[in-house]
């Protein structure tokens, strides 16, 4: 006779999750505006209206404070159908573009000047901070929400993708209950993929929470970490260098340090080991799309060939033409409105990041297309050589990345000018004026130099070299 | 010119490049409190490295500089 097949696991919203987790009375999620006990978040919520009003709804949240994000994500996963989280920097010019894409029923804010310029476009839910309203624990949360993040930063308007919680932490039991007692905390913030791990990990498997606010200085963070006693953190090598150069990285002793979202060189894991001798320190590579792929803790930067091969991998890896391919559980299912496949035919995601194989390890080299990553903030060549190139007195410019210790790279152009007798300095400073005007700090060339000429391949296009 | 004044003339170069106040740069004064951010140091270490024609960075540092003083340090030790 067969063996039976084990019942389904039944559908389990957040909510639930983080309640199994762990009961030590002292959880707590903290951040610049104070703690927050989390029995008492499980036990009253934020939101005035029966949460029942939320069922099937898609909901836009937009809100300053990270915290009231955990909350609406605690009091409407597994009631709301869809939930899409904006990210601190969320532009308000996409706010239409976003509705119209994920079919938003109303928007979730705790800020009076978010809710004036939401007003005009759906009905605003507003949340007081210090509002409680008891949550019924026998509320139906059986539905599986569609949880939506952005990805991050391109010169054009991102793309929303989709996941659910199911996807976003992985097989069932990598998470559950596996943290008890630590206190997780992250530069990131939740609301990217980055951050979202870590909120999970920490909800889930039965830990407290430390979060970080946007625009507050790094050593104000890293006060706070030390006094709530963090013992794991997470952040893009970015974050972390601006932690070391900050001097206040001694202010904590965390026993798990872990890096993701750029490529992670040998100089910040040796200067992290440093730092925190007692700490094991982790590189991740994950995306938003993809999902997390796989773990390094070997204090090396790139990663051992064998995980391609499937040896302690968290997903399947494929390298295709230089780049890597991810297929897992935990990749996303699709973008929302009619922006693209997320997917090959074979359900792989192509992250578009380049791989070179060097004695048995594979090293990040880069991003296929060129984008240029200024410290986590995307910059695509084309868009600053096209302000440029509207100068007069200009041939041609090429923008490129150059190597950088403090924020992994900086943008530098390479100027052509149309007659080589003009005196480039002049020039110099109208294009930076130019650039000024017209981009954000990140995209203005750190540097100018100018060419006799730049290379033009066969197909008419000029050449780049993606490093 | 001195390593320690092309430090300092770059720093307010990059200061007024883009709209910073700068308070005055003594020894002690934090880095991070001299009124730059990340971007601004990443492209401070890149003109310096242009300028002097090294990068202190790029070899192993005993520990990352933390004042203008140990900024300017690192440089005139990396020049020597």
């Amino acid at each position: 006779m067969p063996p039976l097949e084990p019942p389904l696991p039944k559908l389990q919203a957040l909510w639930h999750l983080t309640n199994t987790a762990g009961s030590a009375p002292g959880r707590f999620i903290a951040d610049s505006a104070g703690l927050g006990v989390l029995g008492e978040l499980l036990s009253c919520g934020t939101i005035a209206a029966p949460l029942a009003r939320f069922r099937g709804k898609s909901l836009l949240v937009w809100c300053k404070r990270q915290r009231t994000v955990v909350e609406t994500l605690l009091q409407l996963d597994g009631i709301a159908a869809r939930l899409v989280l904006c990210p601190s920097d969320f532009d308000a010019a996409h706010l239409a573009p976003v509705i119209a894409e994920a079919a938003i029923d109303a928007i979730v804010t705790d800020s009076t000047a978010l809710a004036e310029q939401a007003r005009d476009a759906k009905p605003v839910v507003f949340i007081e901070n210090e509002a409680r309203y008891a949550l019924d624990p026998s509320e139906d949360r059986s539905r599986a929400t569609e949880w939506v993040l952005f990805t991050s930063g391109t010169s054009d308007r991102p793309k929303l993708v989709a996941h659910t919680l199911s996807s976003l932490t992985g097989p069932v039991g990598d998470f559950h209950g596996k943290a008890q007692g630590a206190v997780w905390s992250s530069f990131y913030d939740i609301r990217r993929y980055g951050g979202m791990q870590i909120l999970l990990r920490a909800l889930i498997g039965g830990a407290s929470l430390v979060l970080s606010q946007a625009g507050e200085p790094v050593a104000a963070f890293l006060d706070r970490a030390g006094a709530c006693g963090v013992t794991h953190i997470s952040g893009t090598p970015s974050h972390w260098r601006r932690a070391l150069m900050s001097g206040a990285a001694d202010r904590f002793a965390p026993r798990y340090v872990r890096l993701s979202g750029e490529i992670a060189d040998q100089a910040i894991l040796d200067h992290l080991a440093a730092a925190f001798p007692r700490a094991s320190i982790a590189h991740a590579f994950a995306s938003t799309e993809a999902g997390l792929a796989f773990e390094v803790d070997d204090g090396r930067a790139g990663f051992p060939a064998a995980i391609v091969d499937g040896e302690g991998a968290k997903a399947e890896l494929r390298i295709v033409d230089g780049s890597l391919r991810i297929r897992s559980p935990r990749t996303a299912s699709r973008y929302l409105g009619e922006r693209g496949a997320l997917k090959d035919a074979d359900g792989f995601v192509d992250t578009g990041d380049m791989l070179e194989l060097r004695d048995g390890r594979y090293y990040f080299v880069g991003r296929r297309e060129g984008v240029i990553n200024v410290g986590g903030q995307k910059v695509h060549p084309e868009e600053v050589e096209a302000v440029i190139n509207r100068l007069p007195n200009i041939r041609m410019a090429r923008v490129r990345s150059q190597r950088n210790p403090i924020t992994g790279a900086l943008v530098v152009a390479d100027i052509v000018l149309a007659d080589a007798a003009t005196n480039f300095d002049a020039v110099k400073s109208d294009i930076m004026a130019a650039c000024r005007a017209a981009l954000p700090a990140h995209k203005v060339p750190a540097m100018l130099r100018a060419v006799p000429a730049l290379d033009v391949g066969a197909s008419g296009k000029l050449s780049r070299r993606h490093a | 010119m001195t390593v320690r004044n092309t430090v300092l003339d770059t720093i307010t170069e990059i200061g007024q490049q883009h709209d910073r106040h700068l308070p005055v740069l003594s020894d002690d004064l934090p880095l991070l409190d001299s009124g730059l951010d990340s971007l601004c140091i990443a492209v401070l270490v890149a003109r310096l490295d242009d300028r002097l024609g090294v990068d202190p960075f790029a070899a192993a540092i005993d520990s990352f500089p933390v004042t203008v003083g140990d900024f300017i340090a690192l440089y005139e030790n990396a020049a020597a």
